[in-house]
């Protein structure tokens, strides 16, 4: 008897359940979509992989979900569920970066059609999704810049979506950046978004984005502090400050993705020109003197532009900062002439032959060198003509014996 | 056929080494001067970078400053020691004297067929403006090259401003004689139609007789009249001599005329 009403009871609580629940089908678990999910051949009929690791998944930073808190449209649907699926809205817990990234140039491309321009999970990944921190994740900063360049190194991508920089990822890895990454393995070293942000990745020409041309210092001053502030006291960050935006920044003299070390040969021979595009008549009157005329043949012993104007806090001559100032000249000259005096310093490494204001006493020599050269290779180039003519004439004289007799 | 002496072992040597150090200046230093030319990088790595070549241009500099200084004290021995007052004035000197002037001139005049040849003396007015042209040289080339080569010392009693001059000129006079002696002294000294190939005599230091009295005729009939003659006649160069100067003199030829090449071309496509 006691057994029936316990059965009833029992019967009856069930069907109550039963009758509660019928409208809701049960959530299925992870195991349950692992069930069919975890075979690695699993696919799609139109034979798109639906394939999901469930080793990759637990180790994933999302394991102690399931997977309906992302898919959230199979926590009520029928299986087996519809092929399509809805798409998963990370917007739902990580509100903050999925609005930034409306900001970005990907999120603008794939509006614009581009459907290739990256989304939340072609950086992070899908199943597998790690922390940055960690290093097996595609976001850690020994595998960023490798991440970035899936897109940024594929010529398909870059030409499709008209990406104006080209392929920056090899540029990166050959760059002082890219080495100290990969070949010094360190962490700290600037990739792709330290400068250029990581979800609101803006174009060079939005006032917002760390890559401006006006925010490239405060965008490298991040790590480069005490470069910063040299640059900022100085000529070219001072106008660039009070809006003149022909100072370069950064990037104009060290580029952008190619930054080289600048204690190697070929970058003091470069730069040369770096300056010199600004300065015209400068690199000009360079080339005509001795530092120049060494530094053109390929030799970086001698004194290049930053070797006395300083590279970041270069200030006028005028600037009792500058080491080219009357106070600092010959201070600057001993860096590689040590015997060098106030004297020593007189002399003019920008002289002008062609300037009689500047350089009078040149000019003038120039002009007297000028007149002996013309006049001796005039007079003897007739002579010698003339010389040479008559000595083919009719009556050459006698051609003397040779000497050896 | 008698072989007269004109110059003896002293200026033969001297006159080897000038060949050689003027040559070892000239290619070390061209690289700098023409350094927009596009063989200029080459040339100075071919050299061995510019510190070796600036250090092979400072030994061939003493090299030439050496024979300079031995030079002029020989001739200051000959003058105040042995009173040859002769090298100051008259036929044996090389001072210039009005007697050039009318050389120079009758020899223009022979060269529209408007004169009889002149009769050249000791020195011809060419051979002096050789030999001067290296007087002037040696102080414009050889005082800026030391005021460039130690700066720091001569700044300590001249302006900072005389060096800027000093490699302009020290360029532009080197300039000047690399084309004059790769063109000028080796036309009238080996190329022109009546030496051609070359002519030995700074090698081998003697002429032949028929050579001198047609070349140098008057010369040879005053010497011939006072007795010098005699005192002058030598041995024939020795085989080994005459071809040791062809071989030395050729290879000078080849080296100066492609350095003058290179010149050319520096100076045709400088932009």
């Amino acid at each position: 008897m006691t057994g029936l009403r316990a059965g009833a009871l029992l019967a009856i609580a069930l069907v109550t359940h039963w009758a509660q629940a019928a409208p809701v089908a049960p959530s299925p678990t992870n195991d349950d979509c692992l069930a069919c999910h975890d075979d690695a051949t699993l696919t799609a009929s139109d034979g798109r992989p639906v394939a999901v690791a469930g080793k990759a998944f637990a180790d994933s930073i999302h394991a102690s979900m399931s997977c309906t808190d992302c898919h959230a449209d199979l926590a009520t649907a029928e299986f087996p569920h519809a092929e399509k699926l809805a798409r998963v809205q990370c917007v739902s817990c990580h509100a903050d970066p999925v609005a930034a990234y409306g900001n970005s140039v990907h999120a603008k491309a794939r509006q614009a059609g581009n459907a290739s321009a990256a989304t939340c999970t072609d950086c992070h990944g899908k199943h597998d999704m790690r922390a940055s921190n960690d290093p097996a994740s595609p976001t850690y900063p020994l595998n960023l810049p490798d991440m970035c360049g899936k897109c940024h190194g594929d010529a398909k991508i870059i030409k499709d979506g008209g990406i104006k920089i080209g392929d920056v990822l090899a540029k990166y890895h050959d760059s002082i950046h890219g080495k100290a990454l990969a070949n010094s393995g360190l962490l700290v070293s600037a990739k792709c978004t330290d400068c250029h942000g990581n979800h609101d990745i803006r174009g060079k020409d939005d006032p917002q984005s760390g890559v401006y041309r006006a925010n490239v210092p405060a965008t490298c001053g991040k790590c480069h502090g005490g470069i910063l502030a040299r640059y900022a006291s100085g000529i070219h960050g001072s106008k660039l400050a009070a809006g003149d935006t022909r100072a370069p920044v950064c990037s104009t003299c060290h580029t952008a993705h190619e930054i080289r070390r600048t204690d190697a040969d070929a970058w003091k021979l470069d730069v040369l020109a770096e300056c010199g595009s600004c300065h015209e008549q400068s690199l000009v009157t360079y080339r005509d003197t001795f530092h120049g005329q060494v530094t053109r043949l390929g030799f970086a012993r001698v004194a290049s532009c930053s070797d006395c104007h300083g590279a970041h806090d270069v200030f006028p001559k005028a600037d009792a900062r500058s080491s080219i100032s009357p106070e600092h000249r010959a201070a600057t000259c001993r860096k590689c002439h040590p015997a060098a005096s106030a004297s020593f310093s007189g002399y003019d490494p920008h002289a002008d032959k062609r300037d009689p204001v500047r350089n009078p006493a040149l000019y003038w020599s120039a002009r007297f060198m000028q007149i002996l050269l013309t006049g001796v290779f005039v007079f003897f180039g007739l002579h010698t003509a003339l010389w040479f003519q008559r000595l083919l004439r009719k009556d050459p004289p006698v051609k003397p014996k040779k000497a050896e007799g | 056929m008698r072989h007269i002496r004109r110059f003896g072992v002293v200026d033969r040597i001297s006159h080897l080494i000038l060949m050689f150090s003027f040559l070892g200046l000239a290619l070390t230093g061209l690289p700098l001067l023409f350094n927009d030319a596009r063989w200029a990088a080459g040339l100075a790595r071919a050299l061995g970078g510019l510190q070796v070549a600036g250090r092979l241009h400072r030994f061939c500099a003493v090299l030439l400053i050496g024979v300079f200084t031995a030079h002029v004290a020989r001739l200051l021995r000959r003058l105040l020691v042995k009173k040859e007052y002769g090298i100051l004035w008259g036929p044996a000197s090389m001072v210039p004297q009005p007697r050039d002037l009318k050389e120079m001139r009758d020899h223009f005049a022979w060269f529209f067929k408007r004169g009889p040849k002149p009769r050249f003396d000791h020195f011809t007015y060419w051979e002096k403006f050789d030999y001067w042209a290296v007087f002037w040289g040696m102080f414009i080339i050889g005082g800026s090259g030391l005021l460039l080569w130690f700066p720091w010392l001569f700044s300590k009693i001249l302006p900072g401003w005389l060096f800027n001059v000093a490699l302009l000129i020290h360029g532009e006079e080197a300039l000047l004689a690399v084309a004059f002696i790769f063109t000028i002294h080796f036309f009238n000294g080996h190329l022109r139609p009546d030496k051609f190939p070359m002519d030995t005599v700074a090698f081998t230091g003697s002429v032949t007789e028929e050579e001198l009295e047609h070349e140098r005729p008057d010369a040879y009939a005053r010497w011939a009249k006072d007795g010098t003659l005699d005192a002058l006649v030598t041995d024939p160069p020795s085989p080994r001599v005459v071809r040791g100067g062809r071989i030395v003199g050729t290879i000078a030829v080849v080296i100066g005329l492609s350095i003058f090449a290179l010149v050319i071309y520096a100076v045709a496509t400088h932009s």
